[in-house]
């Protein structure tokens, strides 16, 4: 910021930021937001659309209705658990870009177990089930995990290549062996008995999942800072090297830190099969890996900055539904604006960082 | 297998290596000047829609080629822009690049779902081509195809034997270093970003022009991934970065004719075949030996965290 005024020869601005740091921050970060709704104007402009009509829509239909707030409850929840599968193993300073896959792995192990049990009491079901998505997941995560660990191959492409082979064998399983007889034209599994299925709260669609989630992310922000593991995390992510000198095992926290992350990923592919589709289909994901991924990063990695950037891309992505049906906008206008969003930020942080 | 099989797989293996190999080739010049583009999934799929939009308006592939070629060097400077103008994380950048490009593509493409294009036209090898029947098709195939040994070349040739390629590796193995010797570090960066742009573009524009002729979303299926894979399976040369290409692209092909023979295999088992090939190659051959990583890399790849 002071840079930008001395460059425009306002020295008084300069100095007036220099004496102001926290205010100069929030100033930029007011700044880029700017930045990031005028993009979302610009885009709706090309399509020769009124933003201030579809902003209207979007408030009308997310946060002012009861319905809209549900909407967004039920979007952000596995948005939460596959952010916190990327922010785990991000804080030891690996990349995992296998939220997806690790989300597909997840709900093909829960659905395994509602398929093969189905006699059990709810009570009994749905734990297995959720050990079955965490199993999954974390096998799948934990895979990459080991690669790296071992120095073989760098996560970053394990994963990746991973989340092709996990979508992959879903489909294989449910146009397979696991195919409902009884449905003739779409490939899905046969329908989870009702015991498997996460009951929600009162009538509305909002699954206790949620919960689950929000706990485990103030549960790891708490292992994060007054724990002894959390201090080790702590070490690796600032310096790995000195923290290997001093005796921690790096690549064992590497293997857990993926199985664990990879474990939360499957557990949102189990949420999505128990408390919301009640069968294994290829749709079991949209995107929610890839989202959590960005979500992460426009956190910073800080479990207590996930929520309120999974609130926010669980409004954009119920928006871009929303304007989708009335507007008649297609529904990559989200897409488009989630990664310019990491940009900006990745940008704003940046910016900070080199001042 | 039968002849006509082998000979099937043959040709299809060929006809899908460009859309991988040049993307190879793209990153392995962005890394060869310290800069890890995860974005190429995102470049390729501009350089496809691009590509595309173009080929149909204006009937000619070859034009739909070069304007996806150009519009990936222009989408490509937009990580420079980051990566270099900013200092920005280089791998979540590229994720980004990847998104937007994914999406940006779909809004471009919505308009051409469903239309169909002549393509790039098949060039014959004189002779070969009139060889008996299942072999006649391996030796009809589109110019990027009997481009991708002189171009590999010709890279090697540019990285290895010419001043700015020295300039470029230089930078790819000590920054710092680089600006002390009074290398402008920075430009060379970006001019590295553009050249692997132009390519990624490219392989995406091959893509849509010459092997699926139709538009569909996503559909480089990983194949910008595949190729960040086959540049470790590579050490970094372009030249050994064929084999690489071809192995991926033959997994493709073998799955392929396997369906169309109808193996009892699930056809879903046979498309995972090439990620599994790539990752088990790189397992095998692809461990990185200390002298042949760039330096400069060592430094993205630690402490990602921030």
């Amino acid at each position: 910021m002071s840079a930008i005024a001395a460059a425009v020869g306002i020295d008084a601005l300069g100095s007036w930021f220099d004496r102001h740091p926290r205010l100069t921050t929030a100033l930029r970060w007011l700044g880029w937001a700017t930045v990031g709704v005028l993009a979302y104007v610009v885009l709706i402009l090309l399509y020769g659309k009124s933003p201030l009509h579809a902003f209207h829509e979007i408030w009308a239909n997310t946060l002012s209705s009861r319905y809209g707030l549900q909407d967004v409850a039920v979007r952000m929840t596995p948005l939460l658990f596959a952010a916190l599968a990327v922010t785990i193993p991000a804080r030891i300073g690996q990349v995992n870009v296998g939220g997806e896959g690790q989300i597909f792995a997840g709900g093909a192990g829960a659905a395994w177990v509602a398929l093969t049990f189905t006699s059990w009491p709810a009570w009994l079901l749905l734990p297995a089930m959720a050990l079955g998505g965490m199993l999954g997941g974390g096998i799948w995560a934990g895979i990459a995990g080991f690669l790296k660990a071992r120095g073989w191959l760098s996560e970053v492409f394990s994963t990746v290549l991973m989340n092709y082979i996990a979508i992959l064998a879903v489909s294989a399983l449910v146009f397979g062996p696991w195919r409902d007889p009884t449905s003739s034209n779409y490939p899905q599994s046969r329908e989870l008995v009702h015991a498997a299925r996460l009951p929600h709260l009162g009538a509305s669609r909002v699954d206790i999942t949620i919960f689950a989630a929000l706990g485990l992310i103030v549960a790891f922000d708490w292992l994060l800072h007054r724990t002894r593991w959390g201090l080790e995390i702590r070490a690796i992510g600032g310096n790995p090297y000195a923290a290997l000198r001093n005796g921690i095992p790096v690549s064992r926290y590497i293997i857990v830190a993926m199985f664990v992350g990879g474990a939360l990923a499957g557990l949102a592919g189990m949420g999505q099969l128990s408390a919301l589709q009640f069968r294994l289909n290829p749709g079991l994901s949209a995107s929610f890996g890839y989202m959590g991924f960005l979500i992460s990063w426009l956190a910073g990695h800080n479990p207590r900055l996930i929520v309120p950037m999974a609130f926010l891309l669980a409004v954009l992505a119920s928006s871009g539904d929303i304007l989708q049906i009335s507007q008649g906008l297609p529904s990559a206008i989200v897409t488009v604006l989630s990664a310019t969003l990491m940009m900006i930020v990745l940008l704003a942080r940046a910016g900070r960082r080199a001042t | 297998m039968s002849a006509a099989a082998l000979a099937s797989i043959v040709a299809i293996t060929l006809a899908l290596t460009p859309s991988v190999l040049y993307a190879t080739f793209g990153e392995i010049v962005g890394q060869r000047a310290g800069i890890v583009n995860l974005g190429i999934e995102g470049v390729m799929l501009i350089g496809a829609s691009v590509g595309f939009a173009v080929g149909v308006v204006t009937g000619n592939s070859y034009l739909g080629l070069l304007a996806g070629a150009v519009a990936g060097v222009v989408f490509n400077l937009l990580l420079a822009m980051l990566v270099i103008g900013r200092g920005t994380n280089q791998l979540a950048s590229g994720f980004a690049l990847y998104f937007l490009g994914g999406g940006i593509s779909m809004l471009i493409g919505a308009k051409y779902i469903g239309r169909n294009l002549g393509g790039l036209a098949q060039i014959s090898i004189p002779g070969l081509s009139g060889l008996p029947s299942p072999w006649d098709q391996i030796f009809r195939q589109d110019v990027l195809v009997w481009l991708m040994v002189p171009i590999a070349f010709a890279l090697w040739w540019l990285l290895f034997r010419t001043r700015w390629g020295l300039k470029l590796r230089a930078v790819g193995e000590d920054k710092n270093f680089s600006f002390a010797a009074g290398v402008h570090t920075r430009r060379v960066q970006c001019q590295a970003l553009a050249v692997a742009g132009g390519l990624y573009g490219l392989a995406g524009a091959e893509l849509v022009l010459a092997y699926t002729k139709t538009w569909q979303d996503w559909g480089t299926a990983g194949r910008g991934f595949v190729a960040i894979a086959i540049v470790i399976l590579a050490l970094w040369h372009p030249v050994r970065a064929i084999f690489g290409a071809l192995l991926f692209s033959a997994a493709v092909a073998v799955g392929i004719q396997l369906q169309a023979q109808g193996s009892p295999i699930s056809p879903f088992i046979l498309d995972m075949l090439p990620y599994v090939v790539t990752i088990a190659i790189v397992l095998i051959w692809g461990r990185p030996k200390a002298f042949t990583v760039p330096a400069g890399l060592r430094e993205v790849f630690a402490g990602t965290s921030k």
